[in-house]
C-alpha cells in the first residue's frame, strides 16, 4: 500500500484506468449482446453461402449482361456458369489472364477464417466477457479490411498482368470494385452482394454488441460498492 | 392573294403539269399493278404487319422450298424469311452436305423436290416436335425443330416412284402417309412396255411409321393399287380418325398426252384407306415381299380400301376440323365437294358401290355427297378457319373463295396476285385451326416487284381473315418454290439456341485445346480439331499425299449465335459447326500443295485471322505432272 501511496497522481490515475478497464474487459456481458453476438456468428455462415461481390457487363451484343459472382470460396458465371467462359474468352483478346478458381488465393482462407470467427463469435457469446467481445470484433474488423484490400489487389493484378503479345493493347486499368465503369465496349457494375451486406450487418451486430456491453460492465462497477 | 397562296397555286399548277406529262407517257402502268388501297386500308395493313426491330413474330411458317430441296422458316405476320433448312439439297450456309454425316444422309442427290411439310401432331393438333417432308426422290426426311436440323432421309422407299403424296401425318404421328405419283411396273427395276400401263404399272400407298418417342422414321407397310396416279392426301381425323385420304388422277390409266388421255373421265377418285386396317394386316402376315418391304393387295383384304369418285383431276383432298367432311374438287371445275364421312360409312356398310376397280369397291358420288359449293373456277385446296370456315384456293380464277362448312354457302373471296397454288391457314389443317392468317402460295408474281429479269420469285401472300371480308395484308417474296406450308404458333416450338457440352457424345469430340492435333494410323490421319474465337487448332496440318485425312471438328463455345466456319480450299469442303456441335469431314489428300483453312463464318472481330494450313506432301519420287495439273484448282 506505500507504493500506491508513493506514486504520483497521473501515475495513479493511469493505473487506476487500467485496474477499470481490466475489470470491465472481465465483466460477463447481458443477454442482448449476447444475442447480437449468436446474430453475427450466424450472419458469418450465411455470407460464406453468398456472393460477396457482383459484377455484370453489359455491351450491344450482350443485352442481358455476363454475370460474375465472387463468392468467399469460388467464382459462379451466370447463365449456368457461361457467362464466365465468355468473359474469359472475350478478356484473351486483350490479354488477360482467366480469371480462374486457383488464382484467388482468398478462396483458401477465406471460408477458413469466416468460420474461426464464427465460432470466436460462439465463444463469446456463452462464455462472454466483454474481451472476448473486443477481441472478436476487432479481429473481424480486421479481416474484413484485409479480405477487401486482397480482393482489390487481384483485381488490380488482373488488369495490370496483361500479356504482351495481346492482340488487342488497352493501357492497363483497375477493374471496378465499387461502382461502374465503361471498359471498351462493356458497362461494367460492380457491387458488394447478398454475402458482404451480411458481413457488414455482422460488423455492425459486433459493434453494437461491444457498445451495449461495455456500457453494462461500466454501469455495474459504478454500481458496486467502493 | 396573299404571298403563301401565290406559292401554293404555284405548287397545285405544277403538280398538275406533272401528271399530265404522266399522263401523256407512252407506257402505260404494266398490268398486274395493285389496284390503288384506300390509305387507311394501307395503315391497317401495315400495322397488322409490321414487327417493331427486337419484337418477334407470332407464327412460324414452315413453308416447302420445292425443287430447291429445302424447307424455309417465315415469321408471321412480318412474312420475314428467318431462315433457312437445308433437307435434300447441300447447303453450303450451313455447312449441310459437306461434313461427313450429312453426305451420307443425302446420298448420291444433289437434289430434291420438297412440297409438302407435315408437323408432328398430338390429338390432331400441332405439338411442335418434328416436321416430315417428301421428295419426289422418293424420299421423306425428318427435320428436329429442337435444332431446326434435318435428322433423318428415309429412302428411297422400295416400290414408290414419284413421291409427291407425302407426307401426310395421322392424327398421333403414327405415320407419315406417302403415295406414288408415277406408276411403274414393281419392284422397281422391273421391265414392262409401255402398252402394258393399265394391268402392269402399279401405284402404290405407303405406311411411313414413325417412332413416338424418337420421330425415326421407318417402313411400315405398302398398299399396291391400280395405276392411278396418286397425287394428295390428309390423314382423317375425329370421327375420320383411322383413315387415310389419297386424291390420284388419271383414273383412265391413260398413257402418252395425259394432260388430254387422263381427262376424259369426269370423275377421278379419292381413295379411302382403312390404315388401322392394313396394320394389322401387316402384323396378321398378310400380304407379300415385294422390293424388300411387306404389301398389301387390297383384293386380299375386303375393307382395306375405297373409292369415292370426285371432279375429275383432283388436287388436294382436305378433311374438316372435327373430321366430319372430306373436301375435294376437281382442280378444272367451278366447284368443290364436301363428301359426309358418316355417308361414306353408311354406303360402305350398305355395299352401296357402283362398281370396282381391279376389286376395290367404287362408292356413288351421289350417295356420299353432301354439298358442291361453288367457290369458283380451278378450286385446288381448302384450309380451315375458326367458326366453321373454310377457305378454298382457286387457281384459275387466281383468287381464295371463304365458304362455310353446313351451309355451304360462299361468303367472300379474294382475289391474289397471281395463281394460287395451296394455301395455308393458321393451324389450318388441326383439329383445331386459329383463324386470324390465310397465306396464299402464288405460282405467279408477274411483276409485282422489283424485277429479277426473267427468272421471277414466287409470291406468297398474307391475308387477314379475322373479319367476314378476307383482306390482304403483304406480298413477300419467295425463292423457288414454296407448295404447300404449315403455320404453327411459335409457343409451340422450343429451340434450343446452343448444343450444351454435356449432351455431346460424339467419340471425336475435343473440348480442350491442349488435345488437339494429329493422329495417325497408317494413311489414316484423325486431325482433332478446335474452333473457338478465334483460332483453328492446330494451326497447320502436315499429312503425306494419298492420306486420307478426317478433321474431327468441335466449336467449343457455348454462347449464342457463336458459329465457325471450316472452308478448306482446294478440296472443296465447307463445314459450319454451331456452339457445341462436333463434326468430322474426309479427305482423301490426293493433291500436293498447301491448302489454306479458315472460318467462313464471321465470328468475331479476329475472325478474319482465324485460319490454318493443310500441307500436303508430295509422295517420295514426286508426282510433278499431278501437282502442277491439280495445285491450285478446285
Amino acid at each position: 500500500m506505500r507504493s500506491e501511496r508513493a506514486m504520483s497522481p497521473p501515475a495513479g490515475r493511469l493505473r487506476g484506468y487500467i485496474v477499470r478497464s481490466h475489470r470491465v474487459l472481465d465483466s460477463p456481458i447481458s443477454a442482448a449482446p449476447r444475442a447480437l453476438l449468436v446474430l453475427a456468428a450466424v450472419l458469418l455462415v450465411v455470407a460464406l453461402t453468398q456472393p460477396l461481390w457482383d459484377m455484370t457487363m453489359f455491351a450491344p451484343q450482350y443485352q442481358d449482361g455476363l454475370r460474375l459472382h465472387i463468392y468467399a470460396s469460388q467464382l459462379v458465371g451466370g447463365n449456368g456458369g457461361q457467362d464466365l467462359k465468355e468473359i474469359n474468352l472475350l478478356n484473351h483478346y486483350i490479354g488477360m489472364h482467366d480469371l480462374a478458381q486457383e488464382s484467388f488465393k482468398e478462396f483458401l482462407w477465406m471460408p477458413f477464417v469466416f468460420g474461426a470467427l464464427a465460432l470466436l463469435l460462439l465463444r463469446a457469446a456463452v462464455f462472454g466477457t466483454v474481451g472476448n467481445v473486443l477481441d472478436v470484433t476487432v479481429l473481424s474488423m480486421y479481416v474484413g479490411a484485409f479480405s477487401l484490400w486482397s480482393f482489390a489487389k487481384t483485381m488490380w493484378a488482373y488488369g495490370h498482368e496483361l500479356a504482351p503479345t495481346a492482340p488487342v493493347k488497352v493501357p492497363p486499368f483497375m477493374p471496378p470494385v465499387f461502382g461502374s465503369k465503361q471498359l471498351a465496349n462493356f458497362e461494367v457494375y460492380s457491387y458488394p452482394g447478398v454475402g458482404t451486406w451480411a458481413i457488414i450487418v455482422a460488423a455492425v451486430a459486433m459493434a453494437v454488441a461491444l457498445a451495449v456491453a461495455v456500457r453494462g460492465a461500466r454501469r455495474e462497477l459504478a454500481a458496486e460498492p467502493a | 392573294m396573299t404571298v403563301q397562296g401565290n406559292r401554293r397555286f404555284a405548287m397545285a399548277a405544277a403538280a398538275l403539269a406533272m401528271i399530265s406529262i404522266a399522263g401523256c407517257a407512252p407506257s402505260k402502268p404494266k398490268g398486274g399493278r395493285r389496284a390503288p388501297a384506300a390509305a387507311s386500308d394501307t395503315a391497317v395493313a401495315a400495322q397488322k404487319t409490321y414487327i417493331a426491330p427486337g419484337d418477334l413474330d407470332e407464327y412460324y411458317m414452315f413453308s416447302s422450298g420445292g425443287h430447291s430441296g429445302q424447307v424455309f422458316v417465315y415469321g408471321l405476320p412480318s412474312m420475314r424469311h428467318l431462315g433457312t433448312i437445308p433437307v435434300f439439297t447441300p447447303y453450303p450456309g450451313t455447312g449441310y452436305g459437306f461434313d461427313d454425316d450429312t453426305r451420307k444422309m443425302l446420298g448420291e442427290y444433289t437434289w430434291g423436290d420438297a412440297h409438302h411439310p407435315g408437323l408432328s401432331e398430338t390429338k390432331g393438333d400441332y405439338d411442335g416436335r418434328w416436321l416430315f417432308i417428301n421428295d419426289m426422290n422418293g424420299r421423306v426426311a425428318r427435320i428436329d425443330l429442337r435444332d431446326f436440323k434435318t435428322k433423318q432421309i428415309l429412302g428411297p422407299i422400295p416400290n414408290v416412284s414419284g413421291n409427291h403424296g407425302s407426307s401426310f401425318v395421322t392424327p398421333n404421328t403414327e405415320y407419315a402417309m406417302m403415295s406414288s405419283r408415277f406408276s411403274v411396273p414393281i419392284p422397281l427395276g422391273t421391265y414392262a412396255p409401255i402398252e402394258k400401263y393399265a394391268t402392269d404399272y402399279k401405284g402404290v400407298v405407303v405406311g411411313v411409321k414413325i417412332d413416338p418417342k424418337s420421330g425415326e422414321m421407318s417402313l411400315g407397310w405398302e398398299i399396291v393399287t391400280p395405276p392411278f396416279d396418286w397425287d394428295l392426301g390428309d390423314a382423317g381425323k375425329g370421327v375420320s380418325d383411322g383413315w387415310m385420304f389419297f386424291t390420284c388422277y388419271n383414273s383412265e390409266r391413260a398413257t402418252g398426252k395425259l394432260e388430254v388421255t387422263a381427262s376424259q373421265r369426269d370423275r377421278d377418285y379419292i381413295a379411302a384407306v382403312d390404315w388401322r386396317l392394313a396394320e394389322k394386316s401387316v402384323a396378321a402376315g398378310k400380304g407379300k415381299m415385294i422390293g424388300g418391304v411387306r404389301v398389301l393387295d387390297p383384293r386380299e383384304i375386303p375393307g382395306l380400301i375405297y373409292l369415292m369418285p370426285c371432279g375429275k383431276s383432283p388436287h388436294g383432298v382436305d378433311v374438316s376440323p372435327d373430321g366430319k367432311w372430306i373436301v375435294g374438287s376437281g382442280k378444272l371445275q367451278g366447284v368443290t365437294t364436301a363428301f359426309n364421312f358418316e355417308k361414306v360409312q353408311t354406303a360402305i356398310r350398305n355395299k352401296d358401290f357402283a362398281g370396282d376397280e381391279d376389286g376395290i369397291p367404287v362408292l356413288k358420288y351421289e350417295s356420299i355427297k353432301d354439298a358442291e359449293v361453288p367457290v369458283g373456277l380451278g378450286p385446288l385446296h381448302t384450309q380451315f378457319g375458326t367458326d366453321g370456315y373454310a377457305y378454298t384456293s382457286l387457281f384459275v380464277d387466281s383468287a381464295i373463295a371463304k365458304w362455310k362448312l353446313g351451309t355451304w354457302e360462299v361468303v367472300d373471296k379474294i382475289p391474289v396476285s397471281y395463281s394460287v397454288g395451296h394455301l395455308a391457314a393458321a393451324e389450318g389443317d388441326t383439329v383445331s385451326p386459329d383463324g386470324k392468317y390465310v397465306v396464299s402460295l402464288n405460282k405467279l408474281s408477274h411483276g409485282r416487284h422489283l424485277s429479277l429479269g426473267p427468272s421471277q420469285p414466287e409470291s406468297s401472300q398474307l391475308i387477314d381473315i379475322t373479319e367476314e371480308k378476307m383482306k390482304l395484308l403483304y406480298d413477300a417474296f419467295t425463292e423457288p418454290e414454296p407448295h404447300y406450308a404449315q403455320i404453327i404458333k411459335a409457343d409451340k416450338v422450343k429451340p434450343i439456341e446452343v448444343y450444351p457440352k454435356e449432351e455431346n457424345h460424339h467419340p471425336l469430340a475435343t473440348w480442350d485445346v491442349k488435345e488437339a492435333g494429329l493422329k495417325r494410323e497408317g494413311d489414316k490421319v484423325i486431325v482433332r480439331t478446335v474452333v473457338v474465337r478465334s483460332t483453328i487448332t492446330p494451326t497447320s496440318v502436315e499429312v503425306n499425299q494419298g492420306d486420307t485425312v478426317t478433321f474431327a471438328i468441335t466449336n467449343i463455345e457455348q454462347t449464342t449465335d457463336e458459329l465457325h466456319g471450316f472452308g478448306l480450299l482446294g478440296y472443296n469442303r465447307n463445314l459450319v459447326l454451331d456452339p457445341g456441335e462436333t463434326k468430322t469431314v474426309t479427305i482423301k489428300a490426293d493433291k500436293p500443295g498447301v491448302f489454306p483453312y479458315y472460318c467462313t463464318n464471321f465470328c468475331s472481330a479476329l475472325h478474319q485471322e482465324m485460319q490454318g494450313y493443310l500441307i500436303v506432301k508430295p509422295r517420295a519420287g514426286g508426282d510433278e505432272k499431278g501437282r502442277k495439273r491439280d495445285n491450285g484448282h478446285d
